[in-house]
């Protein structure tokens, strides 16, 4: 246990003293919720979809938690190149232990990082369905964030440096983020995005989020949060088997 | 297990795909000794002490820590040795003090003796003035004085130092040597290091083994390896037994650090 606090401490720490950080990580969500809220707000009332910030602001949401969870779990290739993993693998302490306390420190960050964009949202016009949901939201934002986060530690425990990092950025999360979900309704679109985005595990966040905070899913709540659960002990399990490997 | 060997390592191997970087050592380091593992860029001196500190997995050979073995009872070497690695290992991010903290948590030691051993090595490191500052703004001895510090925070029965004193002035370099030295003396602390100062390893040392290209090619006294090269100083012993080609050093972490934070611009 004290292996996992001062792992998640450490991730707090940096997290709280690196204000541009912070902040820059903000600027994406906010100009997609920008650019494509107020671009496609009337065109999207016109077709009879209703309030498109409404739609979006979920989206926008695990947009930003998707962003900030994989980046702390990338995070591990700083402390390889920085020197810091070999600290805390020399120690008496099991592999699982840290990274367990470092998953938890990622996702702790990303949740974080989701409940500003949440309030953000509300600057752009974006209200929840009833202002005690966004407790059960907060929940269901570190479920989404511990599953990210996870994954990029499991990717990060196979680098030893940043060469394959724009293979991630392009390849994995873009793809994640636009083929979930987050900024069109996954009702009536073509067979083969429908079938890429039901494959895409953002789009179970996206919807869960969608689920809990306006009452609306597509999938229904206990599918998002069974899909959701069972990936995040899958990728634990791999992640947890790559990091045990790490040489350095 | 006799207990007389703090350290006992036997045709330790080690190969980076088909390069041998260790190759078939064997070396045993009595309790309580100053220790010195010589050679040149590359003999394959921090890829040894990545095995007996258990980050590496031998590719061949049995390294026994304690008496543990190094491979089969990770958990119980882990717990008996501090080290300074040759790169820096601190997270510069966090303050002095924090960085202590960290490691006296991860070692269990219990939150007053923590407490009152982190004041005590930052007093001797002369940091516990500058305990409340970040990392990123102390100097190269500063951190390297820091590692020291937190190494001994669990109190080991062994030390490692990977090139300790590398790049420090004379007098940093006097300080630490005679706090080591002290350490040694008075808690009977085993300490295995590695250096490219001849005359640390001459004064400090009473054994020293010297690898080259992955062999140990020669083990002994200073004045053993001095009589048996004919040499006036363990220097010239050294280049006798080594030759004098300068060896190419390759990249390390920090190299490909500097790199990155090119690429990366301002991230940090
Ligand atoms: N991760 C690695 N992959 C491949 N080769 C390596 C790696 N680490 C070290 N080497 C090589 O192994 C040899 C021994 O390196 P090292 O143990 O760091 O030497 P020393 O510490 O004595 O300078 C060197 O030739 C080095 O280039
Ligand atoms: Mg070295």
């Amino acid at each position: 246990m004290r292996t996992i606090y001062i792992l998640w401490l450490r991730q707090l720490k940096r997290y709280t003293r690196s204000r541009s950080r912070i902040i820059g990580s903000l600027g994406q969500p906010l100009l997609f919720l920008f650019a494509f809220g107020f671009g496609f707000s009337p065109i999207y009332q016109r077709a009879g979809g209703g309030n498109y910030i409404a739609f979006l602001a979920p989206g926008i949401i695990a947009q930003g938690i998707l962003f900030t969870a994989i980046f702390a779990g990338i995070e591990l290739i700083w402390d390889r190149q920085f020197g810091f993993l070999k600290e805390t693998l020399v120690a008496p302490v099991s592999r699982l232990e840290i990274m367990i306390g470092r998953t938890l420190g990622g996702a702790t960050i990303a949740t974080l990082q989701g409940v500003i964009i949440f309030f953000l949202t509300l600057l752009a016009g974006f209200r929840p369905a009833n202002w005690w949901l966004l407790l059960p939201a907060v929940a269901f934002m570190f479920l989404i964030a511990t599953l990210f986060t996870a994954l990029g530690t499991a990717i990060a425990s196979t680098m030893s440096d940043f060469q394959g990092f724009q293979l991630i950025m392009n390849f994995l999360i873009m793809p994640l983020f636009f083929l979930s979900g987050a900024l069109f309704p996954l009702d009536g679109i073509p067979p083969v995005l429908a079938a890429i985005a039901s494959f895409n595990p953002l789009s179970y966040g996206v919807d869960g989020l969608r689920g809990v905070l306006l009452n609306a899913t597509h999938f229904g709540m206990g599918r998002d949060i069974a899909v959701l659960s069972a990936l995040t002990v899958l990728v634990l399990l791999i992640g947890n088997y790559l990091f045990s490997k790490i040489e350095i | 297990m006799p207990t007389s060997s703090a350290i006992t390592v036997k045709n330790l191997t080690r190969k980076y795909g088909d390069f041998v970087a260790v190759d078939g050592i064997s070396f045993d380091v009595p309790q309580g000794e100053i220790f010195a593992f010589l050679g040149p860029n590359g003999a394959g001196k921090t890829t040894t002490i990545k095995m007996l500190t258990t980050l590496l997995r031998p590719s061949a050979g049995e390294i026994l820590v304690n008496g543990h073995d190094s491979v089969r009872e990770q958990d119980a070497v882990r717990k008996s040795f501090g080290i300074v690695f040759q790169d820096q290992s601190l997270d510069e991010e966090l303050t002095a003090y924090e960085n202590m903290e960290f490691h006296g948590i991860l070692y269990g030691v219990p939150t007053e003796l923590r407490e009152r051993r982190i004041r005590e090595l930052l007093e001797i490191v002369e940091l516990w003035d500058r305990r409340d500052n970040q990392v990123k703004t102390f100097s190269g001895g500063m951190r390297r004085r820091l590692e020291i510090a937190r190494g001994l925070l669990h109190h080991p029965r062994i030390f490692f130092l990977d090139e300790p004193t590398l790049g420090l002035d004379p007098q940093t370099r006097n300080q630490i040597w005679t706090y080591i030295n002290n350490l040694n003396k008075t808690e009977k602390i085993t300490v295995f290091f590695t250096t490219h100062y001849m005359e640390e390893a001459e004064r400090f040392a009473k054994h020293i083994a010297v690898i080259d290209h992955g062999n140990i090619i020669a083990q002994g006294t200073a004045e053993s390896l001095k009589k048996k090269t004919k040499a006036s100083s363990l220097e010239d012993a050294f280049l006798e037994l080594t030759g004098h080609a300068i060896r190419e050093e390759h990249a390390t972490g920090l190299d490909h650090l500097r790199q990155h934070r090119k690429m990366w611009g301002g991230r940090r």
